[in-house]
Parts: structure tokens; sequence; C-alpha cells
């Protein structure tokens, strides 16, 4: 029994707290061109990449920051961040593992992301980014064999200009919303990925995002390029120190799937949610947008959304070539006073285009949990199809569940399906698991991935055993 | 194995348990029998750890002050208790739910957890006494489930955790003959020389098919009259109501 209550409370608390005590480089605190150009400059960007992010910050002055969704926060002192804060060794990149800092590579391991040769995690490439700076790539000359790029984006820009051009900003443009526009001025790092003609990507590719440092907004980039007839599965994590202050997280990430090809995009989001009493905690404000570009393309979202104080973000799908398809399969966990507004949006330009959607909601504490999704069927989207399904699961009283669809159908050839449920956990339900043997924890366990197994099993098969974990282990403690 | 003393229950302030007693040892079959609202339902509730009840008096399982355990505590002990009305668990397979008992149990006893194969085998096994549609198991728990079914899944649980004492809630209700010959085939399979159990039920029709060592009256939350299975039968002539 006490062997059992220790590893419960081992549990409860975020593993994942701990902060790395590490020298930084940081750009001076604040937001403006010269901040810009150091970030540039220290990633010895070329001229048009500069331009780029000047440009979207041009455009940045002259956005309001949004205020319509139901989470609200604080004022952002958007002047009072530091937006590019990278470890001292970084500086001058190590050209290996063996010349990384050995500080960074024990974070890893701690974190359970292994990035040594033997240590490996099998069969799964991982880029790892910590706070602005992306500080290893496993896997690499393995990829490059078969012609799969997968490398920090800073690497892309220097290396592979052409494809960065053309298709940086091609699905988040830089005049879009605020913090997507932010992003485009001031972003650090993230991974990039182009999956060459007819491969069949041999092995998952993961990014590992961690924050670390104070006062420091994290805007990740991602750009990934499946071309023609190409298929890749990527996976992205992420997690931060407990901390009393929040932080900002606010990424772009832009998938492109050219004819026949197809994206499969996963994410476990398990950043720090603030204490029980809402203290602290990432504000995680994150566009994710994927443009099935080509003929029979696919794009398929699946993301596990159980850390962060307010989880914003709507990764959506704009299909665009005849017969393309677009999924979503989400579970969002809020608990005790986290908040999410969370779901979708499927934009059907093309004909024949088909798009799916699974949401599965689960609040309790005195968490809030909004789901939102836009279906938006175009005139031309001749016999095009939605079917939406979304779930919300309550456990106890002071906790909220809402859910906003938005429909738009202009093409009479098209349909679109809606079904949407809210229930609760039972006092019966759990003293009918209680009877058979299992304890609290367990009976909630059982019960709520039971309520999720659709989304679960979307996931690569390595990340679904540790993603039901992590779905468990974000409800410890909330029914007493 | 289990000793009743003075056994009183309240729940919102309703006295529904006046001061109950009951022995029962290993190997007995024991049924309870009474109208509606006489406390079958609440005796089984607190036997099996339901909360929500103020209870008084004293519950020994085995020597153990039961009514000091958790609900799964108690299941640990090995007793186990058929419900009246199953509860439905959608998105969890029957199987899977099986599983996670039937180790759960083992892993607070100490004892080794069974893999998927060990499991599947008992659980085939076990199906095929039973004559239990095994397709049933990759369904979600009693999700859609006939009545009939529901009830014969719970006697297959049963049957698969194997308890020291299992309190069967009026299984018998709402089942045609068949179903009622299997429930009471699983009954009749586990019982032996260390196996108690508590039959609680309206009518006598399934203790023809389980034969009880002992019937018991319950009225108005206390144990009138106990006796043989010729008490049964001759409830079932008198009814409850002239019954004294």
């Amino acid at each position: 029994m006490d062997n059992r209550q220790k590893e419960i409370d081992n549990l409860k608390d975020y593993k994942y707290g701990f902060s790395t005590d590490i020298e930084n480089t940081r750009a001076p605190k604040g937001l403006n061109e010269d901040v810009i150009k150091f970030i540039s400059d220290i990633k010895k960007e070329p001229q048009w990449m500069l331009d780029f992010r000047l440009k979207a910050f041009e455009r940045f002055k002259q956005l309001k920051e949004p205020n319509w969704q139901k989470p609200k926060y604080p004022k952002i002192d958007y002047q009072d961040l530091y937006y590019y804060s990278a470890p001292k060794s970084m500086d001058d990149k190590p050209k290996s593992l063996d010349e990384l800092d050995p500080k960074l590579l024990e974070t890893y391991k701690k974190l359970g992301i292994p990035l040594q040769e033997q240590a490996r995690l099998n069969g799964i490439a991982v880029d790892a980014v910590f706070d602005s700076v992306s500080v290893a790539t496993t896997f690499k000359e393995e990829l490059t064999k078969q012609g799969i790029i997968f490398c920090p984006i800073s690497e892309a820009i220097q290396k592979h200009p052409d494809l960065v051009k053309k298709y940086l900003g091609s699905v988040i443009p830089t005049t879009d919303h605020f913090f997507a526009t932010l992003n485009s001025a001031v972003f650090t790092d993230g991974s990039f990925v182009y999956i060459p003609e007819g491969v069949k990507c041999p092995m998952e590719l993961s990014t590992y995002f961690r924050i670390n440092a104070t006062e420091t907004g994290q805007f990740e980039r991602t750009l990934i390029i499946a071309d023609k007839g190409s298929y890749v599965s990527y996976l992205e994590g992420c997690t931060a120190p407990m901390r009393d202050e929040n932080q900002l997280h606010a990424a772009n990430v832009e998938l492109i799937a050219l004819d026949d090809a197809e994206i499969k995009y996963s994410t476990v989001q398990n950043w720090y949610p603030g204490d029980k009493d809402g203290k602290g905690g990432i504000y995680n404000f994150v566009t994710k947008r994927g443009l099935c570009k080509g003929k029979n393309s696919k794009i398929s979202w699946t993301q596990v959304e159980t850390g962060s104080a307010i989880t914003w973000k709507y990764p959506s799908c704009i299909l665009k070539g005849d017969n393309s398809v677009g999924e979503f399969y989400s579970i969002a966990i809020t608990n005790n006073h986290q908040k999410a507004d969370t779901g979708t949006k499927m934009i059907h330009l093309g004909k024949n285009t088909k798009s799916k959607i699974i949401s599965k909601g689960i609040s309790a504490g005195y968490s809030d949990m909004m789901y939102r999704g836009l279906v938006d069927i175009s005139s031309k989207a001749e016999n095009s199809r939605n079917f939406t399904q979304c779930d919300s699961l309550l456990m106890g009283n002071k906790c909220g569940a809402h859910t906003i669809p938005y429909i738009k159908n202009k093409n009479l050839k098209s349909n679109i399906e809606h079904e949407a449920t809210t229930s609760k956990i039972s006092d019966e339900q759990l003293y009918y698991c209680n009877q058979r043997g299992l304890n609290q924890e367990e009976a909630i366990s059982l019960i709520v991935n039971g309520f999720c197994k659709e989304v679960l099993q979307q996931l690569p098969m390595e990340f679904a055993v540790e993603a039901q974990k992590l779905v468990s282990i974000s409800l410890e403690g909330s029914v007493g | 194995m289990l000793a009743i003393e003075n056994l009183k229950a309240k729940i919102e302030d309703k006295e529904i348990l006046k001061g109950l007693n009951l022995n029962i040892k290993p190997g007995e079959v024991h049924a309870i029998m009474g109208p509606n609202g006489s406390g079958k339902s609440t005796l089984s509730n607190i036997l099996s750890g339901k909360k929500g009840y103020e209870v008084k008096g004293s519950v020994t399982f085995e020597g153990e002050n039961l009514l000091d355990l958790e609900t799964e505590e108690r299941a640990h002990k090995g007793i186990f208790l058929a419900f009246q009305y199953p509860l439905e668990i959608p998105g969890v397979n029957t199987n899977t739910f099986l599983k996670t008992s039937i180790n759960a149990i083992k892993k607070a006893r100490g004892e080794k957890e069974l893999d998927a194969l060990e499991f599947l085998k008992l659980i085939k096994q076990k199906s095929a006494e039973l004559k239990f549609d095994e397709k049933i198991l990759s369904r979600q728990l009693n999700v859609g489930f006939s009545g009939g079914e529901k009830k014969k899944n719970e006697i297959l649980q049963m049957s698969i955790l194997n308890p020291k004492l299992s309190i069967l809630d009026e299984t018998d209700s709402g089942l045609d003959i068949d179903a009622l010959r299997i429930v009471s085939e699983g009954v009749n399979s586990l019982r032996n020389k260390d196996n108690s159990f508590l039959i609680i039920t309206h009518y006598q029709r399934l203790l023809d098919y389980i034969k009880p060592d002992f019937v018991h009256v319950l009225k108005d939350g206390q144990i009138i009259k106990s006796g043989n299975f010729e008490l049964a039968k001759e409830l079932e002539k008198v009814g409850y109501e002239d019954f004294n």
C-alpha cells in the first residue's frame, strides 16, 4: 500500500518539471527590429529570410491581439519577453553529440529521450529543440540515404533555401493572424522535413520541444513537405519546467502534401499546466495548418493535449486537391484550473474531398474545455463530405464543457454530419469497477481510456502506450 | 466466514436495515427472500462496500472487520457482487475489463498477473463451460447487451474471479428459463467446500436450480425467519404479505 501510494504521488507530480542550470545566450529583452536582426544574425540567415521576418514584423505592428476566445488571460507585455535564448555551448555549433554539452544530454535522458547512439529509441528519429535552438538530430545519415531531409529549420534555411523559400509561409502567410505573424517575425527553431517523390519514410520522425529558460517565449516553426506519392509519420512532444510565471509558446506548423502524398502528424502536448491553484503554466497558442495541395493527398492530425495552462489551437486542413482527405483526432484534457479552446478547421475546396473530425474532451476540477470547429465546403467542392463527432466527458461538477461547431455548406451535392454527446463518469460506474477490484484511479483510467480509444488508436504504436498513461496521470486525484 | 451482527443501515435518515444477524460458513449457500423495500439490495450494497450509507453493527469476513475496508479491498479479499443492474461502460471492451479486473485482484494478493495468452485460455474455457457466446466479449462492456446477456456476463465474471463469497442480487429477475439455467449452472459449478453464496431473490424459481442450504426471510429490515429449502416453498404459497 505504501509503495502504491508513493507511486501515485510520484505520478501526480509533473515529472518533467525540473529545470536545467545552463548558461544562456540571449537576445536583449523586448521586441523590435534589432532583436529580429539579432536572431537572424545569430542563425547566420540569408538576406531573404531577414526580409521575410521584417515584413512579418511590419504587419504585426498593425495587428491587434485577438480576444474572442473563451479562456481569458492577463495582458501579455510583449516588450518584457526574451525572444531568443539558447545554451551558450550552442554558440559554436557542436559538430557531433560528443561535443554537445553533457548537461543537455542529461536533460534529454531525464525526459526519456536519449540522444546517444547506443541508447536511441528504436526506429524513431528525433530532433531535440531546447528553448530557441535545435541541439541534436538523430538518424540523420540513415535518412539522407533515401533523400529524406530531416533537420532543424535553421539549418534548412542555409542548406535547402529553394525548398524553404518556396514553401515557408505558403500555408500560413506572414499576413495571417496576430500570433502566427509574430511567429513569422521572431521564430527561432523547429524541424524541417522533406520527403522526396515516391519515398515512404521508414521511421517515425519526431521533434521534442523543451522550454527551459525563464521569461522566454518559444516560437517554434516547423515545415513538412511530402512530395508526390510519399508518406511520413511525424510526432512532436513538449515539456517545460514548473514555474510560477506563465510562458508563451506560439508555434507555426505548416504541412504540404502534394499529389498522392500522406502526412500523419501526431502531438503529445504535455507543457507544464500550472499548479493546482492555477498558478504558472504555459500559454500554448499555436497555429497548425496543413495544405492538401495535390490530388488524392491526405493529412491527418492527431493530438493528445494534456498540458498547458491555456491551450488555444485549431490544427486545420485545406483540402485543395481533388479527392484529398483531412482528418482530425483529438483528446483534450483539462484538470484543476486549466483551460482549452481547441478544435479544427476543415476547408473543402477540391471536388470529392472528405474530412473526419473525432474530438474527445475531458474536463475535471475547475477547468473549462471548449471544442470549436469549422467545416467549410466551398461552392466548387462537389461530392464532398464531412463527419464530425464531438464527445465531452465531465468529472465532478465544477468544470465546464462547451461545443461550438461552425458549419458552412455552399454545395448542394455535398454533405456534413455532426454528432455530439456529453456524459459524466457516474458514481455507479466507479462502484461497479471498484467491486471488481479496481481502485479509484484504475477505474477512472479504464473509463477514460475507453472514452478516448478511437483517438488513441490513431497514434503510432510506440507512443500510444505512453499517451494512455499520460491520459490517466492527467486526471489523478480528480475524483475524490 | 461471514458474520453479521445487529447490522443497522440508514440512507438519508431513512432506516433500512434494523438489526440484522446472519452467519455464513465456508461452503454454504444462503438464500435471502423478501418483498420489495425489505432491504435486500441494501444488504448486498453494504457487504460489497457501496458508499452513502450510515452503518452500525458489525460485519466480519474471515475474522477481519469488513466495514473498515474499501470496496476494492473487499473484492481483493474475495467478495463478489453480481449486480442487479450491471453498469454500461462505453468504449471499454468486455475482455479488457475482465482482464483489468482479474489482474488488479491478483496484483493486490501478490500473485502473478495473467498475460494475454493465459487470460485468453481462461476466458475460452469459462465461456465454453457457461455456453457464453465469446463474441459478446469483444463488445463494449454491457453496452447494448440484452438483460439476459448482462446477467450472464455477471456470472462469467464471477466464475473467472472465483470469489470466496458471491452475492447475487436478484440475478434471476427478468431471465427466461434458459438463461436461468445457465446462471444456476454457473453457481453450481463454483460450489465447493470453501466457496459460499448469498443469493438474494424474490422468487423460489431460482432456488429450484440452486438448492440453498438455508433460506431466510427478510422483512422490514430484519430476518424474521430462517429455515431450509422448505421455507422457500412455504413462502411461495403464502406470499410475503401474510407471512409472519
